[in-house]
This record gives structure tokens, C-alpha cells and sequence, in this order.
């Protein structure tokens, strides 16, 4: 087998291990609760009799491995069983906020991309000047900055002050696409601003570290142009660092996005996460989180095999 | 030593003095408070005056008195749980170093997992199982970040084990805790300082995240996320002060962020 599809493969079946794992521990973590989820729903006051009957209609009388196969088989098939709380099933909870995150990940990840790189690449040519300095300073700034502090800092400006944007972002199933873009812009501007310090100053690392290279001092020495440098020569080899610098920080961007929905009542998974933690609903905890968990492996998974794939050195066998 | 310390930028002079200001603040807060930490002094609400110079909060409590509580608190939960982490990870570290094979194997496999989940997601997960306290938030962040530390103090004692005064000890017969503890930790030491400043702002980050999301430290303890909660509304009417605790927050992180920076820079040997 080719040497780059074999490595390819490996870390897809690693991904699908982990994936398993991972799903397994999500349903092992809630085992642990004091009680179990019958004793949850039914609360302090049940009879031991309804407590029997609730155990067996929610097949807690099998053992844990064949309710953990059950409990994958229906998230497989999109049955992700029902919510302690409100009896509802969690599949009709899941829908539409998932599809919201995600048009709020996707905007905040089509500006901050090419933003976070185009910086990353210009503080790398002009490095130690001042250009580079106060990119520098200005990425660590952003980088310490909590989620909220700069969310209500952008409400202040952008909705108290100038009326531009409202400070809430209710998302509902009727708006036009303008209307979404124009609730979704400030969230998004938010989550720019917390992922594209930490994808700048990784894009002008690696971009610098592959400058001090030999080869591309052989480039300079034959009189190629800066422009020729970076582009034709170092950029190739940078494509496999930035595209982990990217996926790394759609991770950051998970957990960015949960307190950002707080922040703007934008109705999204990580808001009805937080909303299910205080209200200890354990099931739609395990379905959301085993949702954000999954979308972290899957984009480490896709960055590293693109990684692999644009690794010029592997296409070429020893 | 002394040659990188006059030659310190003024990012990182900034750093120490902010820090300084911090640890004064948090452990003479009950002298420089103006009033105590949970009492209700005036209405709700009041904007900014001579007799609660940052007004007082949505139940009436002074907002600067909090502000200032609040450093002991959120700090104390930071610190607390970043060295809780560092104790774990490192001990973790050192212990697979040392043993090598299966054992090795078996610690690195399990961080593996934990660390392909997100930490907020993790530790959202933990706080339902497990009830949410300042006992176990602490407990919780730092069981998730020692997998960092672990990463990191494995890497760096790994290049110890294999050194000759480390396998002199094994030949005169030393027992496995004196290689870990007198043998190998002295020497990890210096690169794990950096990094304690590093971790300490992201566990600050996320316990004030938590605090903010309302499962982190609980009223009516003071604590600068659960302060930007309470006050939230206020942002609304232009008001500033919801945005002071998080400032603080973020002053703080900036400042440990400056530090560290430097001391990477200067660690790397790099000459500008």
C-alpha cells in the first residue's frame, strides 16, 4: 500500500477508536450518579413500586454493556433517548440548535481564517519591526481576554452605543438569511476576535521557523524575490501547521461558543448545555456533550490527515 | 541572570507590578474593603458615588468591596487548583518516566483520551455528575489540566532518565521514589516554572468561565465571572461597571501572558 494512504488510514481508525472511547466514557461518567436516571426523573417521593416499573420501561434492568450498545445504535440512527426533565425526546431538542451553532461557528470561522493567516503571515515577514511588535502585543491582549468580557465589551459599543446590532440574538425558525447574518454577525465577531490571536501567533511561528530554513536561504541567495520566498517556497511546507493551527482552534471556538451563547441568548447547543448542567438533566448532558466531543475529534482528525496528505517529504519514498 | 533582568521589557516590568498589585489587594482585602464582602449596604443598583465609589450590585452590595474579595477569592481557587494539577501531572510524569513500559503506556494512553475532549465540555459534564461546589470545581479543573501538565513533564523527563547520574542511582540501588523526587524533578524543575505561570491563566480562565456560566464558585461568595453574571443587565444601559470584574480578569491573564512570554523568549536564547 502507498505509504501516505496507509498512514492516512491509520489515523482514521485511530480517530474512530478514540471516538468510541470516548463515546463509552460520556456513558460510563453517568453511571456514577448517585441513584440512577429512574431515581432522577421520578425525584425523592417515588414509590418503590413506580420506581420498578419506570426502571424496566427505560431498560435499566439490562446490563450496562447491552444499554451502552442500545444507547450508540440510537445516536447512530439519531435517537438520542429522552430528557430526565421535560420527557421530551432529545433528537426534537438537538435539531435546530445544532444547525445554529454551527451557521454561528461557520461565519466566525470564514472571517477569522483568512484574517488570523494574512496577519500571521505579514508579522512573519516583518518580523522585529513594529509592525510585528504590536500585532504581537495586540494577539496577547486578545489571548487573556475572558469570552464575556469581550462580548459585552463589543454589546456596549456595537449595540448600547451605537445601535447597530442588538445584544440579543434570538434566533428563530422564520428569519430571512439577512436577518440570521445580521443577529449572527455579533456573536460571530466575538468568537473572531478570541480564536484569531491564538491562529496568528502560530501561522508567524511556524512561517518563521521554516524561514531560518537552509533551503529557503537558498532560495534568497539565488535572488529570488520575498515574494517567491514566501509564497513558491516556504508556504507549501507551512500549509500542514496552519491547517492544525486551524482545526486546533475550531476546539477553542467549542468551548468559545458556549459562553457566547450565554452572553446572547442566541438558542444554541451550548446555551441548552449550560441550561441542562444547572438543571442536572442528565441525558441531554451526555447528548451534547458527546456532540461537541465528537466535532472536536472529527476536525483533529481531518487536520492531521490533511497534514499528512500536503506533507510534500511523504509523497516521496526513501 | 541579572543581564536578562535589566534588559526585561517594559511588557514584562508591567507583568510584575500587576501581579504585585494583585497579591496586595487579595491578602489585605479585608483592610483595604470599604465594606464587608456579603452585606447588603444600599439600594439596588446605585451608579457611581462619593459613598460606594463603583455604585453597589443587583442586591445592593458594594460593587468595589466585592471587587476586592473577589481577588482572594477567584486567586485562592486558581492557585489552589493549578498547583493540585501540577502535583498531580508531574507525580504522574515522573512516575511513568521513571517505570517506563507498560506503565508508561497505560497513564500516556488514558491522558490521550481525556485530553480529545475539550476541557469546558468535560468539566460541564463532571460538575452535573458530580453536584456543582467550590470543592468540585477544584478538584474537577485540576484532575483536567494535570493531563497538560503531564504531556509536558513526561517530554521533559524522558531527556532526564536517560542521563548517567539517573542510571548511577539505579546501579548504587536506589529506591524508585528517591529517582523520581531527588534524581529527576530537580532537574525538570526550571522548565516547569514557565509553564505553572501558562497553565495558571487557563485554569484562572476556566473557573471564572464556569463561574460566569453560574456553575463555578456559588453566591453569595464574591468572585469576578459569577460578578459579570449577577450585573450583566446593567450593560445594557450603557453602564461600564459588569465589565470592571471582567477587566480584572483579563488584567491579570494579560500580565501572567507578558511574563511568560518573556521568559520563553529568553529561555530559547534567541538575540534580537
Amino acid at each position: 500500500m502507498h505509504a501516505v494512504l496507509k498512514m492516512v488510514v491509520q489515523r482514521v481508525a485511530l480517530g474512530v477508536l478514540t471516538l468510541l472511547v470516548v463515546s463509552a466514557l460520556v456513558f460510563i461518567s453517568v453511571e456514577f450518579l448517585p441513584g440512577d436516571v429512574a431515581e432522577q426523573i421520578l425525584g425523592q417521593s417515588a414509590t418503590p413500586e413506580t420506581l420498578a416499573a419506570l426502571r424496566d420501561q427505560l431498560g435499566l434492568n439490562t446490563p450496562p454493556v447491552e444499554r451502552y450498545f442500545d444507547w450508540l445504535g440510537g445516536i447512530l440512527q439519531g435517537d438520542f433517548g429522552q430528557s430526565v426533565i421535560s420527557q421530551r425526546p432529545i433528537t426534537e431538542l438537538l435539531a435546530q440548535r445544532l444547525g445554529n451553532t454551527l451557521s454561528l461557528a461557520l461565519l466566525a470561522t470564514l472571517i477569522s481564517v483568512p484574517l488570523a493567516v494574512g496577519l500571521g503571515i505579514l508579522a512573519a515577514l516583518k518580523r522585529n519591526t513594529w509592525v510585528d511588535r504590536t500585532i504581537n502585543i495586540g494577539t496577547l491582549t486578545a489571548i487573556s481576554f475572558p469570552e464575556y468580557f469581550v462580548a459585552y465589551g463589543l454589546i456596549l459599543i456595537f449595540s448600547v452605543k451605537l445601535g447597530w446590532f442588538p445584544s440579543i440574538s434570538i434566533v428563530s425558525g422564520t428569519v430571512t438569511f439577512a436577518e440570521r447574518i445580521h443577529l449572527t454577525l455579533l456573536p460571530a465577531l466575538t468568537l473572531t476576535m478570541i480564536v484569531t490571536a491564538h491562529m496568528m501567533r502560530m501561522t508567524r511561528a511556524s512561517i518563521i521557523n521554516l524561514l531560518a530554513l537552509p533551503y529557503v536561504e537558498m532560495a534568497r541567495l539565488k535572488g529570488a524575490s520575498q515574494r517567491r520566498v514566501v509564497v513558491v517556497h516556504a508556504l507549501p511546507n507551512a500549509i500542514a501547521p496552519i491547517v492544525n493551527v486551524i482545526a486546533l482552534n475550531i476546539a477553542y471556538m467549542i468551548a468559545g461558543v458556549v459562553i457566547v451563547e450565554v452572553v446572547f441568548v442566541y438558542p444554541g447547543l451550548g446555551q441548552l448545555l449550560v441550561d441542562s448542567v444547572a438543571k442536572r438533566d442528565v441525558t441531554v448532558v451526555q447528548a451534547a456533550c458527546l456532540i461537541f466531543a465528537s466535532a472536536f475529534i472529527i476536525f483533529n482528525l481531518v487536520a492531521d490527515v490533511i497534514s499528512i496528505v500536503s506533507n510534500p517529504r511523504l509523497l516521496h519514498r526513501k | 541572570m541579572t543581564r536578562h533582568l535589566r534588559k526585561m521589557p517594559l511588557t514584562a516590568l508591567f507583568g510584575f507590578a500587576v501581579i504585585f498589585t494583585y497579591a496586595c489587594v487579595a491578602i489585605f482585602a479585608p483592610l483595604i474593603a470599604p465594606y464587608p464582602e456579603t452585606a447588603i449596604v444600599g439600594p439596588e443598583y446605585m451608579p457611581w458615588s462619593d459613598e460606594f465609589l463603583l455604585g453597589t450590585d443587583s442586591l445592593g452590595r458594594d460593587m468595589l468591596s466585592r471587587l476586592i474579595y473577589a481577588a482572594r477569592n477567584t486567586l485562592g481557587i486558581a492557585i489552589a487548583t493549578t498547583l493540585i494539577a501540577f502535583i498531580l501531572g508531574c507525580s504522574a510524569a515522573l512516575f511513568a518516566a521513571t517505570m517506563q513500559g507498560w506503565v508508561d503506556q497505560v497513564i500516556s494512553r488514558i491522558v490521550d483520551v481525556m485530553m480529545s475532549i475539550p476541557t469546558l465540555i468535560t468539566s460541564l459534564l463532571l460538575l452535573t455528575i458530580f453536584g456543582t461546589s467550590v470543592l468540585n470545581l477544584i478538584l474537577i479543573i485540576a484532575l483536567l489540566y494535570s493531563t497538560v501538565v503531564f504531556r509536558i513533564a513526561r517530554a521533559v523527563a524522558m531527556g532526564i532518565v536517560v542521563m548517567d547520574y539517573v542510571e548511577a542511582a539505579r546501579i548504587r540501588g536506589e529506591g524508585m521514589f528517591w529517582i523520581m523526587f531527588r534524581e529527576v524533578l530537580p532537574n525538570a524543575a526550571t522548565p516547569l516554572v514557565a509553564e505553572f505561570g501558562l497553565r495558571f491563566t487557563f485554569v484562572f480562565l476556566t473557573v471564572s468561565a464556569l463561574s460566569f456560566l453560574g456553575l463555578g464558585v456559588q453566591p453569595p461568595l464574591a468572585d469576578w465571572g459569577a460578578m459579570v453574571r449577577e450585573n450583566a443587565s446593567l450593560i445594557t444601559f450603557g453602564d461600564l461597571t459588569p465589565l470592571l470584574p471582567a477587566g480584572a480578569i483579563a488584567l491579570l491573564t494579560l500580565a501572567v501572558n507578558f511574563i511568560v512570554d518573556w521568559m520563553l523568549h529568553v529561555a530559547s536564547g534567541l538575540k534580537d
